[in-house]
């Protein structure tokens, strides 16, 4: 099936290069993508667990109804803060670390276009979040309006309103050098005969989640500084007392945060369009209809933003407009659903690690699809919007979604970074506690926001307990499943597992699969041939 | 020329990037702190600031001289124009947020605070007696009467002065492109003076506003369209500005062919984009 040049491996490889360096200038100094996408790969779990650990502080106190470890203003922090590390601390700079590691050795590059920037992105994340992290040390505490930092509210931050912005800004700051990088080297450093068209989907779905970075990361950064120049500078762009309005600040930040939630999901749209062709032993169904709709939902992810503000208010026809063009989403995102269907349709399956997350993350984003189906419907949100079935929603496309993926992708291309199997036995033990504890965590969510319980209060009406504490004892579960994984990553990265061959798994397609395991310090340093006009097309 | 002209040219380690990160943390430290009302803020905003500008220095220095080493291949060069297409791109998107907030209150919050659309109890209850117009303070007449920025004398002066800019930036590649080096030294001076000319021209207007046309930021949401829209642009300007000096000077030192002058195209791109943006604003702000 693979229709990829395997046998010149020593082209691919310059024994010429010195390795890596000793010591930490190897890691602070970086220029090589893969240590760079290491790095962020690293810091992304950190923060993976920074973020779980505040989630389940928010759990524990909804164990039961009553205030009874923390108080309210405290667990506001922990639900802003739990939400700004997650999103921008976890999940895009460990799409960012796949990019890093995986792009350069799919499109046979020698490195990532513009090395030392890819650095800086990198290093200005620990600036970032020791920022961010630190506020909650200050005076007032840390942010306490939610990660979407709706004027009037969030300017009541004590003094860690300007460390918010600014960390923020340096976020933005971060996500625009490495989405430069990665267009840049998706258009510029492919193999010769590589066209778009046979791009593997995952530098495919990278390649437009880059561009949406592009587009909304500098209007966010307009945004917040709009909340600064209000508080410090006496600007009036949310005060309604001099023309301004808040909801305008609503406008402008979801903008940035509808797309925002597709540069989240894309990438794992891509990882999973890898590892189900791989397992199912079958190209890619629908290769082209992938990149269309890939590119389809990143267009509509620009004109759907105000379906978050249906209750503000806001005139009819708008509500009608982003309710439509929400709900169109639902038929590129068909497409790809029906096409991961597809490919395993008559397949010769086989069920390892990373397929059974890909068919956990198939299986449960769906759900997550579907109730975001539910809450574009304009009357039905107003009954569901700020209640529980808002988090069980962007919690099934967010876990199930985004972090099965990262999951999915860390265990399908880990023989490829460390040269070793990781243990398949403790990695389907990880899948399944995973699976069911995030289903108990979310899935009576659903419930508890139809029954009525508003999200962001540490305390509720005492019919809500019993599936709050179940809720609370899947997300402990939950947490404690994914120090399984850092044990068997860990292993993997000590060499305890059985040594990977070239091609990893069974005659997986891409070019990634063409270098030694682990792959070399540095690889394509003259470009690969690609044989067959029919790869990845 | 280096003799592998077809390798592409991957650095090794480089440690400009974590002292630029140095600097941004002192300097984002430091503005928080000096916002909060903390003294020691404005002096660790400086030194951020300073490592931030010693960082650039070295940085820009190190590739110049690669690039002047005959480092870089053809691909090399398309990875840096294709980097500053899509950084311009992004700054464009940057200012689409406040060119969104100028049409956002001009069209909707400041009539539906007049009473717009179904917004009469709004403004029977909440603001009696306000009148949607433009340019406007708001119902609050926030930061007291004032006077509006009107399209003629010192925006119109600047807007001639941008636009003849953008002509001699053009007039300096042609030269470039044709080896005609003393019309390229020529007028690429006259637009870096014609930037800094704007940037002086842009302060005067500002002091102007402040003495005696009580336009301030605090001017309601005319004020904070007006001073964050031309502010914005004005400090763009006066990197574009920056960036054209120090393209002026390489120029002078013998830099860049009509074949290789990735740097200076980028300064050219980035001088058409702050014009163009100067283009928008003036329609927008000042005009209409």
């Amino acid at each position: 099936m693979s229709t990829i040049v395997a046998d010149d491996h020593d082209l691919h490889v310059d024994h010429s290069h010195d390795g890596p360096v000793k010591g930490w200038r190897r890691w602070v100094y970086a220029t090589n993508h893969k240590d760079i996408g290491t790095m962020y790969l690293i810091f992304s779990l950190a923060m993976f667990f920074s973020g779980g650990l505040m989630a389940l502080i928010i759990r524990t106190e909804l164990f039961t109804p009553g205030l009874q470890f923390i108080d309210p203003a405290f667990f506001n922090q922990m639900t802003t803060m739990h939400a700004l590390i997650m999103v921008f601390g976890a999940v895009m700079p460990a799409f960012v670390g796949l990019a890093n590691w995986m792009i350069p050795l799919m499109i046979g590059a020698p490195d990532m276009a513009l090395p030392r920037m890819n650095n800086w992105s990198f290093w200005i994340l620990p600036v970032a979040f020791s920022i961010l992290g630190s506020t909650l040390l200050m005076p007032g505490g840390a942010p306490a309006s939610g990660w979407t930092m709706y004027p009037p509210l969030v300017l009541q931050t004590g003094d860690a309103f300007p460390f918010l912005i600014f960390s923020i800004h340096l976020m933005g700051l971060s996500s625009i050098m490495g989405a430069i990088n990665v267009i840049v080297t998706i258009i510029n450093m492919r193999a010769p005969d590589m066209t778009l068209l046979k791009m593997p989907m995952f530098v495919w779905t990278w390649l437009i989640t880059a561009y949406l970075l592009l587009a909304v990361m500098p209007v966010l950064a307009g945004a917040v500084t709009m909340l600064l120049t209000d508080q410090f500078f006496g600007t009036s762009f949310f005060l309604a007392a001099g023309g301004g309005d808040p909801v305008m600040f609503q406008h402008i930040f979801w903008f940035f945060g509808h797309p925002e939630v597709y540069i989240m999901i894309l990438p794992a749209f891509g990882v999973v369009s890898e590892i189900i062709p791989t397992f199912a032993r079958k190209p890619l169904f629908g290769h082209d209809s992938m990149v269309y709709a890939a590119s389809s939902i990143a267009f509509l992810s620009f004109i759907v933003w105000a379906h978050h503000m249906f209750t503000v208010g806001m005139p009819l026809t708008g509500q009608m407009f982003f309710m439509f063009a929400t709900m169109l989403i639902a038929v590129p995102t068909g497409v790809k659903v029906f096409n991961w269907t597809a490919t395993m349709w008559k397949g010769s399956m086989t069920f390892e690690t990373p397929m059974l997350f890909s068919l956990g993350f198939l299986f449960l984003f769906t759900i997550g699809g579907f109730s975001g189906l539910m809450l574009a419907i304009v009357p039905a949100d107003i009954q569901y919007h700020d209640s529980y079935f808002v988090v069980a929603h962007f919690h099934y496309v967010l876990v199930p979604g985004s972090i099965f993926g990262l999951m999915a992708a860390v265990y399908y291309w880990l023989p490829k970074w460390t040269g070793h199997y990781y243990n398949e036995r403790q990695g389907q033990i990880h899948f399944w506690l995973s699976t069911i504890f995030v289903n108990m965590t979310f899935f009576p969510m659903h419930f508890l926001g139809l029954a009525g319980m508003p999200r962001r209060i540490p305390d509720y009406s005492t019919q809500f307990s019993d599936f709050n504490s179940v809720a609370s004892i899947g997300a402990i579960g939950f947490g404690l499943s994914q120090l399984l994984f850092v044990y068997i990553v860990y292993q993997c990265a000590q060499k305890k597992g059985p040594k990977a061959t070239t091609a990893v798994w069974d005659n997986p397609q891409g070019l990634e699969w063409t270098v030694p395991s682990p792959a070399p310090y540095h690889t394509f340093d003259t470009p690969p041939r690609i044989t067959s006009s029919t790869a990845f097309s | 020329m280096s003799n592998d002209d077809d390798r592409y040219y991957v650095p090794h380690g480089s440690h400009w990037p974590i002292v630029g990160s140095a600097g941004l943390f002192f300097l984002m430290i430091g503005v928080s702190v000096w916002l909060n009302g903390g003294d020691t803020g404005f002096w660790v905003m400086l030194s951020g600031a300073a490592i931030i500008i010693f960082m650039l220095i070295g940085w820009f220095g190190e590739v110049i001289a690669e690039s002047e080493g005959g480092r870089y291949n053809n691909q090399v060069d398309m990875s840096f124009r294709m980097g500053m297409f899509w950084f311009i791109f992004s700054e464009v998107m940057f200012f689409c947020a406040f060119f969104g907030a100028l049409f956002y209150a001009r069209n909707m919050s400041v009539p539906w605070l007049g009473g717009d659309s179904n917004n009469f109890f709004t403004n029977f209850i909440v603001w009696d007696g306000f009148e949607s117009t433009w340019p406007t303070n708001g119902p609050g007449n926030i930061g007291g009467d004032f006077e509006a920025m009107g399209p003629f004398g010192l925006p119109l002066i600047n807007t001639a002065i941008l636009l003849t800019s953008s002509a001699t930036v053009s007039v300096a590649h042609h030269a470039l492109l044709h080896g005609q080096r003393a019309l390229l030294k020529v007028s690429l001076a006259a637009t870096f003076i014609l930037g800094f000319i704007f940037v002086i021209l842009q302060a005067e207007e500002y002091i102007e506003a402040y003495q005696h046309m009580n336009l301030t930021m605090s001017s309601g949401i005319y004020g904070s369209t007006f001073y964050m829209l031309t502010g914005f642009h004005g400090m763009h300007v006066t990197i574009g500005a920056i960036m054209l000096t120090v393209m002026w000077l390489r120029v002078m030192k013998g830099h860049f062919t009509p074949t290789k002058h990735f740097a200076f195209e980028a300064t050219a791109w980035y001088w058409h984009f702050v014009d163009v943006v100067w283009v928008g604003l003036y329609v927008f702000v000042y005009w209409m």
